[in-house]
């Protein structure tokens, strides 16, 4: 048995064990990958359906479950059936018709926006419920420890939020995590995100007085208290975010 | 040479021995990490809101502790003692690592209620403890015995207060409403019971815990400390 106390056996130690750690953990992250991918894949499109509405409680028709999205394995099924092909890359005030905005990864596409000359390809689904148009954008930013994202539904007046979902990678349960809920969620559920014919997005305002939201046009729903930067995250990748889509919106209802 | 052969099968343990047995049993009751060694009581607190979670955190739990036992008790003579801390750490690190790969691929769902949690099992006392205590001085069937058996000492805790927070929170277990419908009205619901939020909140799991202490210290004076 080699000396165990030697620094030179430390250092070898060491070095084979990363290597071997390594080689390990890289081979089955390959081999999970495709799996884990398709598993995002649905995941999306289970948030883009909620965004517009289509939630569990469209399919069972129990209201109980109008918070909970619809199920993993049917989300290829209802996500064809409600948007399809009708998928769009927006680029200034351009659409072009493709199924590749589903693969856009809006966080890539934000990072390579900072290079000169680069126009930012902007996803936009269209769905079709109950023979009107929800147009859903997708929102990418930033909270207090880490990503935040989310999706938000237009009405086919392009002013009036339908539905929004939200999402977080890492914010502090009980606090900024509680953007997933539905008390928060809910309440841009018919905000507006236009003052007059002025751009304004919507924020997330302390010291609203409206907990129930029932100034639908102020442009302001509650904040959480105790959540004050994921709040502020929230209303600045609305604000960013939505903004990139509005000259697209403007041509839309001009025709 | 025949006869030193017989006198080694003869010292070799059976392999449920009775102390081998003890080493699952012990930690199960009298030697519990959580109600006696006090050991990983955030995530007991954190995700036992549900069973399902709990059931789930269990077993991830021993199969990190059960294999990292293993691992690190073949690698006992050959690890320095001087970086000994670090090498448990990459133990545990690549088996949540692996756990948290195969809940992803496999039931994501799941991976993201558990999300942050999978990988706080990285800082679960009861792991490194077990490491530094057991594996590093005993043989690898031993050592397996030991992970498995903290680990379901860790796992019944867990799996009694998700029981109850779940069945007095929510009034559901595994998501199927034992209880009756709370909105509907059915089930004990129609003779005015409530559902207690309460026992949804981190606090109620901590005083679930206390009373499975006291309960146990009282059935058992010889736990209390003088």
């Amino acid at each position: 048995m080699a000396n165990t106390e030697k620094n030179s056996y430390t250092l070898l130690f060491a070095i084979g064990m990363v290597v071997v750690v390594g080689s390990v953990l890289a081979s089955l992250f390959g081999g999970l990958n495709g799996q884990i991918k398709e598993n995002q894949k649905k995941e999306k499109k289970q948030n883009i359906l909620f965004a517009m509405g289509i939630t569990k409680a469209t399919l069972t028709k129990n209201a109980d479950d109008a918070n909970s999205p619809i199920d993993a394995n049917e989300a290829d099924a209802i996500f064809s059936k409600y948007v399809g092909d009708n998928q769009y890359i927006i680029e200034g005030s351009k659409a072009t018709k493709t199924n590749k905005a589903f693969d856009v990864d809006v966080k890539k596409e934000g990072q390579k926006a900072k290079e000169a000359g680069y126009t930012r390809k902007l996803p936009l689904y269209i769905g079709t419920v109950d023979g009107k148009k929800s147009y859903v954008v997708p929102l990418y930013g930033k909270g207090l420890w880490d990503a935040i994202w989310g999706y938000v539904a237009l009405e086919e007046d392009l002013k009036t939020v339908k539905g929004a979902f939200f999402d977080h990678k890492g914010e502090t349960p009980g606090l900024g995590a509680n953007i997933k809920e539905s008390f928060f969620y809910e309440d841009f559920e018919g905000e507006s995100i236009y003052s007059g014919d002025e751009f304004k997005g919507i924020t997330v305002a302390k010291g609203n007085n409206d907990p129930t939201n029932l100034r639908k046009g102020d442009n302001k729903v509650d904040a959480i208290a105790g959540a004050t930067i994921t709040g502020d995250g929230v209303t600045a990748m609305i604000k960013s975010d939505l903004k990139m889509y509005v000259p697209y919106f403007e041509t839309v209802k001009a025709n | 040479m025949a006869e030193v052969a017989e006198k080694q099968v003869k010292q070799k343990e059976p392999l449920f021995s009775k102390k081998n047995k003890g080493l699952m049993t012990d930690p199960l009751f009298d030697n519990n990490p959580i109600t006696i060694q006090v050991l990983g009581i955030c995530s007991a607190l954190a995700i036992t809101a549900q069973l399902k979670a709990s059931i789930v955190m269990a077993l991830a739990v021993m199969f990190v502790l059960a294999m990292g036992n293993v691992v690190i008790s073949l690698m006992r003579n050959i690890i320095p003692s001087k970086i000994r801390i670090i090498v448990q750490l990459v133990v545990v690190a690549t088996l949540v690592i692996i756990v948290d790969l195969v809940l992803k691929a496999f039931a994501y769902e799941l991976s993201k209620q558990l999300s942050v949690f999978v990988g706080l099992i990285i800082t679960n006392c009861i792991i490194m403890g077990r490491f530094e205590a057991f594996a590093l001085g005993n043989g690898p069937w031993k050592s397996f015995l030991d992970g498995i058996g903290n680990a379901a000492g860790y796992g019944l805790i867990l799996i009694i207060v998700g029981f109850f927070r779940e069945l007095l929170g929510s009034g559901t277990l595994l998501g199927f409403k034992i209880l009756g419908d709370p909105i509907e009205k059915t089930g004990l619901y129609a003779i005015g019971y409530e559902n207690n939020g309460f026992m949804l909140l981190a606090p109620m799991a901590l005083i679930t815990v206390g009373i499975i202490i006291w309960i146990q210290r009282s059935r058992n004076q010889s736990l209390i400390e003088s």
